[in-house]
């Protein structure tokens, strides 16, 4: 009997396609996790369309300096006369953008060394582990001040030293996550019927360290786009003319004396996704986890 | 010997170790640039004669470990060498007398802002613990989610806006100078302070609430729930003596965290202190300059991580009684 009532079962669950299954969970999302995907999702097109919907160019000189938002410029213009509200646009690009490719490659060599440490332990492990002990002991925005004042600030040298910086964090997680999964019986399974080093790392080992990975994408995510940020309004990350949230602060800063609130945009612009990426990753932590302040 | 006093000792010579080789890596990031620093910053057409004069004058000319040695004997007794800025000059800038004003203005804004922070997120995180769930925790720790996430100089400019250019109430720039007196000073660095708390009494609140009902769940604060202790000696007697631990790490882990926030509050209002120095140093690539600040911020970072282990094996009451 048993047989046939868990055959029923299984019916009903496949009735449900992915997309309703997606949207029963969406729909049990709360209102702080829908406030975060909506603008998460606004940030998205806005990133993808910038040329669509920018009324000017990225460093168009269309106005005089300092203008005050009107019906032509709706933000103002800023210290040479570019439109603020089409800077802002292209910003979202350009930030956005360079803050996920440096996560990628932070987790492309942050997840691989630390599956790798993880699989092969010895002395290869120690070593890595030891030297990524020492560089958490840094503060990463004095790390990476100290490293762009050796090899000078450049978009790519941003991206390289943020990247590494930042996979050590990513390292010390995929590492004790994976440590936990290659001592389970089905990857010794595996290894003993044979298989090579590619299915145990793809098959057997990352999907099951997926959930806690993905969550840490979303926070490192935050931290990397915050540090870009805060690393352009210092003046040494991304350069101009690249308009970019960090550095049009900067750009504005003066005007903040007179009363005019324009490098408030740019910066509110920072605060608001980095705020949706986070509710969005806490909704994704109580799911995943089910992680409760109840004991 | 004494167990904890055995403890202590491995947890300081392990961070010690730390600081040797974080100063060997901040040391070591000169030597790994492809090409070597004098050539880098002289350009592609510049002669072997003018990069090897040049490598003389910065005393670049000798082996690295030589360097090193003579780099961190000096750190030892304060002294960390010559600024790039004005060698071939006649006035040489020692690097240490251009920090230590600037060292001193830092540690004056952190640890005012350290008096406003510690008090604050210790009753706000342990009231939201013992009132969980409620309406106030919520709001406590929405407020403080959306706060971590924000970037300092965002907080920081909204401040000044609001505090200093609409209402007039504080300065929009932080100016000291070593002649200012002490409660101009202390006027003067209250909005960046204010700044600061903000940024870490959303960290702190958020690990002092989490520890606390971590604690709260222990079997043997319900027995004293359960055999009629009054509340208040629940937390005072039961809870709080073994909260001393946790609570140390928070506040350690936390004012580490501001090391990294005074940079970029220094910069917003023009506060001469040495995150502002650091910033300016990476610009003009003086490096002994950026060196001597990094490993002053890693020192304290370290140091401070190292004393929250420290109380945290002191107050520990298992290692107070070895069996």
């Amino acid at each position: 009997m048993t047989s046939a009532n868990s055959a029923d079962i299984r019916a009903i669950k496949a009735r449900r396609s992915f997309a309703e299954n997606a949207w029963r969970t969406l729909k049990s999302a709360p209102v702080s996790a829908w406030f975060g995907m909506i603008v998460i999702l606004i940030y998205a097109l806005a990133a993808i369309f910038a040329p669509l919907i920018a009324p000017y160019g990225e460093a168009d000189v269309v106005g005089g300096a300092y203008q005050p938002s009107s019906a032509e410029f709706w933000l103002g213009t800023d210290q040479i006369g570019r439109d603020i509200f089409s800077r802002l646009i292209y910003g979202a690009r350009n930030t956005i953008g360079i803050a996920l490719l440096t996560t990628l490659i932070s987790f492309a060599v942050g997840g691989t060394l630390g599956v790798l440490t993880a699989l092969k332990r010895g002395w290869f492990d120690q070593g890595a582990s030891r030297i990524v002990d020492a560089i958490l002991s840094i503060p990463v925005l004095i790390a990476a001040l100290m490293l762009l004042a050796v090899y000078g600030k450049s978009i790519s040298n941003l991206i390289l030293i943020l990247a590494l910086l930042d996979s050590t964090r990513v390292f010390r997680l995929a590492r004790a996550t994976a440590l936990n999964v290659v001592v389970m019986d089905f990857v010794e399974a595996a290894r003993l019927r044979g298989e090579g080093m590619g299915w145990i790392v793809f098959r057997e080992i990352v999907p099951n360290i997926l959930p806690p990975l993905i969550t840490e994408f979303g926070l490192r995510f935050c931290f990397v786009f915050l540090t870009i940020s805060a690393l352009s309004f210092l003046g040494v990350g991304i350069q101009p003319p690249t308009a970019d949230w960090g550095s049009m602060v900067t750009e504005n800063k003066s005007l903040i004396t007179y009363g005019n609130p324009t490098p408030l945009y740019p910066a509110g612009a920072i605060a608001l996704l980095t705020v949706a990426v986070n509710f969005v990753v806490d909704w994704f932590l109580h799911k995943t986890s089910g992680l409760r302040d109840e004991h | 010997m004494h167990p904890i006093l055995r403890t202590v000792m491995q947890r300081l010579s392990l961070g010690l170790l730390t600081l040797f080789i974080v100063s060997i890596l901040i040391f070591s990031s000169l030597e790994f640039l492809p090409g070597g620093y004098a050539e880098n910053i002289l350009g592609q057409g510049a002669t072997p004669e003018t990069v090897a004069n040049f490598k003389k004058e910065l005393g670049l000319d000798r082996p690295a470990y030589v360097r090193y040695f003579e780099w961190i004997g000096g750190v030892a007794q304060g002294d960390f060498g010559a600024s790039y800025s004005g060698l071939s000059g006649t006035i040489k800038r020692e690097v240490t007398t251009v920090i230590a004003p600037r060292l001193y203005n830092t540690f004056f804004l952190a640890t005012m802002a350290a008096i406003f922070a510690v008090p604050l997120s210790l009753i706000l995180g342990v009231t939201a613990a013992l009132y969980r769930n409620s309406l106030y925790d919520r709001i406590v720790n929405s407020t403080t989610l959306a706060t971590i996430a924000t970037p300092e100089f965002f907080i920081a400019y909204l401040l000044m806006f609001f505090f200093a250019i609409k209402y007039r109430w504080f300065f929009s720039l932080s100016t000291v100078s070593e002649a200012t007196p002490f409660i101009e000073h202390v006027y003067r660095a209250t909005l960046p302070a204010i700044t600061l708390t903000l940024v870490i009494v959303a960290h702190m609140m958020r690990m002092t609430r989490a520890a606390i009902i971590n604690l709260l769940a222990s079997p043997y604060i319900e027995m004293a729930q359960l055999k009629g202790v009054q509340p208040r000696d629940v937390i005072v007697r039961h809870a709080l003596p073994n909260a001393w631990a946790p609570i140390a790490t928070v506040i350690a882990f936390n004012l580490a965290y501001l090391v990294v926030g005074v940079v970029v509050v220094e910069v917003v209002f023009v506060y001469p202190g040495i995150g502002q120095l650091m910033v300016d140093s990476v610009s003009t690539r003086d490096m002994p300059v950026v060196q001597a600040c990094a490993l002053i911020f890693a020192a304290t970072y370290i140091l401070l991580n190292l004393l929250a282990d420290v109380v945290a094996i002191v107050t520990n009451p298992r290692l107070l009684h070895p069996k």
